[in-house]
């Protein structure tokens, strides 16, 4: 079992151009004691068996006709040309291009790419991508310590996702600096704010931005792409890095990854921003071309004094966003927003029985608190064939009745109908 | 080529939704954004001839042979594809680990992870291995934190991380980023790091060593067991950086070798295509010291069935959730079709491409070590470059003969560093077309150094005008 083309004729000859007789003597610089004499894998079996084997495991998985899940991973539609164009073998197996000549499709992606992050945002400047939204809340925090160099304090907002505080905390447990959590700029790199809210909840964060200027301290804001077809974008309000999960844009929820870390900023801030960035220039005839810019901030170039030590971009991700809203244009965008509002407002409308915890307005997503345990309820949903939501008091910011329903344009009528009838039916008796 | 903006047209359209079926809802004006985003307004068939036509200037593995030292471009199967693709796997929401009651409706994707991470633990000789971290650096990110915890936790004070001269730029920046000073060891001239100057560096202020093994130089380390020694003589913990397992599968195992933590490339060693560039995986692994420190949660197996647990003394969350999981299904599904014997032979086949490599050219260019190289080999290309044309010009001009470049200009110690990589799934035939190009090159720069100065000629544009990206920095339109 194997993709190796070569021959046993193929093997003698190559060995006998080295100038050795046996395969072993190619491993001769590894010491005798220190040879693996034996280990515990299993044999290979064929292409056939592999794939029986791998259908069995994902038929273990339930999955739901019908999902209201989301706490920053949503189940958008994905038009089916961005599987077509990102499945290209082109694009799917190429390296970073380092070398640009043979690279443009790549470089003239990721540079459309930050055009439409830049956009999206009205931001000036986006990287090729991060790993994700929680990274990207680290990556943004050491981005403002380096601008704000002689702070050490990042503050944090109740908005956040508790997951991404958690990392923030995981990824900053060696370094001198303090992390706090409410909304006081003073003497802080940066204050961390996320719109729409974890429990889906919207604000205005422009008089923050001007407090945190007046401050001295940069407006860190991360977003959730869709929202931003209606929402006020942290342009607006005056943000100084930009940051989001990309999944919504064209990528599968796939369990966890692979995702998409959005991060941009003001054109004062670039030298200071992590990760890859495409620019512009042209060839000797003229010819416009794209090539990696400003790597002197990089792991490659500068190792320990490098903007961060990340050496990859999510491209392949990113190529998918790109596709998503070049198919979503501006009309579509909007649209999208339009409809995972109306159709939340419209489901909310339906919940009478359980009281909406929330007390701003909200985007696509809220959370209502139901008579009888979220997890209860959720089992007894999922046995209809729904996924009902996030019960919140497994992260202790809720009561055990809350339970974080998300709407996207992909529910019809029927569906909120249907869910809100269960819904009631099931937490009332 | 134009850009996808350029190709807008004023109420143009792709894709539309079907007419809103509920009452369409009033959004709070002040919490709007003022104008539409200025997205390209182009039908379907536009969007598809544009990534038709960008994918088009660009060289892919499926069509270009990529030698890229240190990077393993090696043919990733199609399978892998449609199994990370089955829907039970591709559809699944993460947040169902987020609540107990929820954990039975994935199992067979914690299976997938469980059965994973042992199997790489066994490859390895790691005792646990965890899916978290999302890339290479990111595994290394993970690793050094856990060498900080461990440290923490002993009440240890340390300060230093020693990487080698030869090592990958993200061994010092994941060590500076996670709060450590960075020294660094010299190279000897045989290629492998400097013993006594690496017994210079280590005192009780190091926290431990980041290696590569085989290194960058494509020589394995000899004196492992020596700096292994050295190394928990100080309790500093020796960190094996996973770029290069693919040379040494079935051989040898960085848990033989005395390294304590380890990060693994799946998209290198394990089937993931590059992507251009992303995404990658970089699960972390531990001997038996770190495991109490591993991020959380874990997947657990308690009979038949599986759930999550975080160790006491875990450094928590790395990741939202556990890892690239679509990378971690590929994996799975390439170990299991190779299995023992066929990981071997990946190791085998890759250690001889390259060496059969190094044997064709080493007449023509200068190889840069004596020692043996294992799966990947470096030239230095100083005797061309005097001669009028370096590794960069030699590297433009196998573009020309349809090949990607080798890696150029690392690892730094070498000064014109030209590092191929041919792995394993490369036939003989396409690696002697390769060599007949290499040395066709050499060739041309004995008679003319100048002639290469202009190449490519065939790509969709020739060499860019770095400094000019860099001064105007257009990085969006």
């Amino acid at each position: 079992m194997s993709w190796v083309p070569t021959t046993s004729q193929d093997e003698e000859e190559m060995l006998k151009t080295i100038g050795v007789t046996r395969m072993e003597d190619l491993f001769d610089s590894i010491p005798d004691a220190i040879r693996l004499k034996s280990w515990d894998i299993p044999e290979g079996i064929s292409e056939m068996a592999v794939k029986a084997n791998m259908q069995a495991l994902s038929g273990k998985n339930q999955l739901h006709s019908l999902s209201f899940l989301g706490g920053g991973y949503y189940d958008h539609y994905i038009p089916a040309a961005v599987d077509a164009l990102s499945l290209r073998s082109e694009f799917y197996t190429a390296y970073t291009p380092y070398q640009p000549e043979c690279a443009q499709g790549t470089l003239q992606s990721i540079y459309e790419y930050q055009s439409a992050i830049c956009r999206l945002t009205n931001m000036e400047f986006a990287n090729a991508s991060l790993y994700e939204g929680g990274t990207a809340v680290f990556e943004a925090a050491a981005m403002a310590l380096r601008i704000n160099r002689k702070r050490n304090k990042i503050v944090c907002h109740p908005s956040m996702n508790p997951t991404y505080r958690k990392m923030l905390d995981a990824h900053t447990a060696n370094l001198d600096i303090e992390i706090v959590d409410g909304d006081d700029p003073t003497d802080a790199a940066c204050v961390i704010v996320q719109n729409p809210a974890f429990d889906g909840s919207l604000e205005d964060f422009t008089e923050l931005g001007k407090q945190c200027h007046e401050a001295g301290t940069l407006l860190v804001v991360s977003f959730y792409p869709i929202s931003l077809g209606l929402v006020k974008t942290p342009g607006e309000m005056g943000a100084d890095i930009a940051i989001a999960e990309g999944q919504c844009l064209g990528i599968p929820l796939a369990f966890g990854g692979p995702y998409l870390g959005i991060l941009a900023t003001l054109k004062k801030h670039v030298r200071k921003m992590p990760g890859r960035i495409a620019g512009a220039t042209n060839d000797a005839k003229g010819r416009r071309g794209f090539v990696l810019t400003l790597q002197a901030r990089e792991q490659h170039i500068r190792r320990t004094k490098a903007m961060s030590n990340i050496c990859s971009n999510q491209a392949l991700c990113a190529l998918r966003a790109l596709i998503y809203l070049s198919l979503l244009g501006k009309e579509g965008l909007l649209e999208v927003a339009e409809h995972c509002h109306s159709k939340a407002e419209y489901l909310k409308s339906k919940l009478t029985f359980g009281t909406i915890v929330n007390t701003k307005p909200t985007f696509n997503e809220f959370v209502v608190r139901l008579p009888r345990p979220a997890a209860e309820v959720v089992a007894a949903l999922s046995a209809e064939g729904i996924q009902a939501g996030l019960p919140l008091n497994d992260w202790k910011t809720g009561d055990t009745g809350d339970l974080m329903i998300a709407v996207t344009e992909k529910h019809t009528r029927d569906d909120l109908d249907r869910f809100a009838a269960l819904l009631e039916s099931v937490s009332c008796s | 080529m134009q850009l996808i903006f350029e190709k807008s047209r004023d109420g143009r359209r792709a894709i539309a939704l079907d007419e809103l079926d509920v009452p369409k809802a009033d959004f709070p004006s002040e919490l709007q954004r003022e104008t539409p985003a200025a997205l390209p307004e182009v039908s379907e068939f536009d969007v598809v001839r544009h990534f038709t036509e960008l994918s088009n200037r660009n060289f892919g593995l499926d069509s270009h042979f990529y030698p890229l030292g240190s990077c393993t471009m090696k043919y990733n199967p199609k399978i892998a594809e449609v199994t990370a693709a089955m829907p039970g796997f591709s559809s699944l929401h993460p947040h169902l680990i987020t609540s107990e009651s929820t954990w039975n409706q994935c199992q067979g994707a914690l299976e997938v992870i469980h059965t994973l991470e042992e199997v790489l633990g066994e490859i390895s000789g790691m005792q646990e291995v965890s899916l978290q971290p999302i890339a290479g650096a990111h595994g290394e990110l993970a690793g050094t934190l856990l060498i900080a915890a461990y440290h923490r936790d002993k009440g240890n004070h340390k300060t230093k991380i020693v990487v080698p001269d030869s090592a990958h730029g993200t061994n010092p920046a994941s060590a500076s980023i996670a709060g450590y000073e960075v020294v660094e060891v010299p190279s000897d001239k045989d290629g492998t790091i400097h013993l006594d100057e690496f017994r210079k560096v280590m005192d009780d202020d190091v926290a431990g060593i980041m290696l590569t093994c085989p290194n960058t130089h494509g020589l394995f380390e000899s004196d492992i067991m020596e700096i292994a020694e050295v190394a928990h003589k100080h309790d500093a913990l020796l960190y094996y950086d996973g770029a290069n397992l693919n040379a040494i599968m079935g051989e040898c195992r960085p848990g033989d070798l005395g390294f304590d933590v380890m990060h693994f490339n799946l998209h290198k060693t394990f089937a993931t295509p590059h992507g251009m560039g992303g995404p990658g995986s970089g699960p972390v692994g531990v001997g038996e010291r770190l495991v109490p420190f591993l991020p959380g949660p874990r997947v657990m197996k308690n009979g038949e069935s599986f759930h999550l647990e975080t160790p006491e003394k875990s450094i928590g969350r790395m990741a939202p959730f556990f890892g690239n999981f679509g990378m971690a299904v590929r994996a799975l599904t390439y170990i299991q079709h190779l299995g023992n014997k066929g990981l071997k032979e990946v190791s085998e086949k890759a250690v001889l491409n390259a060496n059969y490599i190094h044997a064709r050219l080493k007449g023509a260019y200068k190889s840069a070590f004596n020692g043996r190289f294992m799966h990947e080999c470096i030239f230095d290309a100083s005797p061309q470059a005097q001669k009028g044309a370096n590794a960069f010009d030699i590297a433009k001009s196998l573009l020309d003969y349809g090949f990607h470049a080798p890696t150029v200009y690392f690892p730094l110690t070498v000064p014109e560093s030209i590092m191929i990589e041919p792995t394993e799934t490369e036939s003989k035939e396409t690696i002697d077309a390769f060599c007949d190009a290499m040395l066709e090159i050499a060739e041309q720069i004995e008679k003319d150094a100048a002639s290469l100065k202009n190449n490519p000629v065939s790509t969709p544009v020739g060499r860019l005008d770095e400094v000019k990206a860099a001064k105007e920095l257009n990085c969006s339109m």
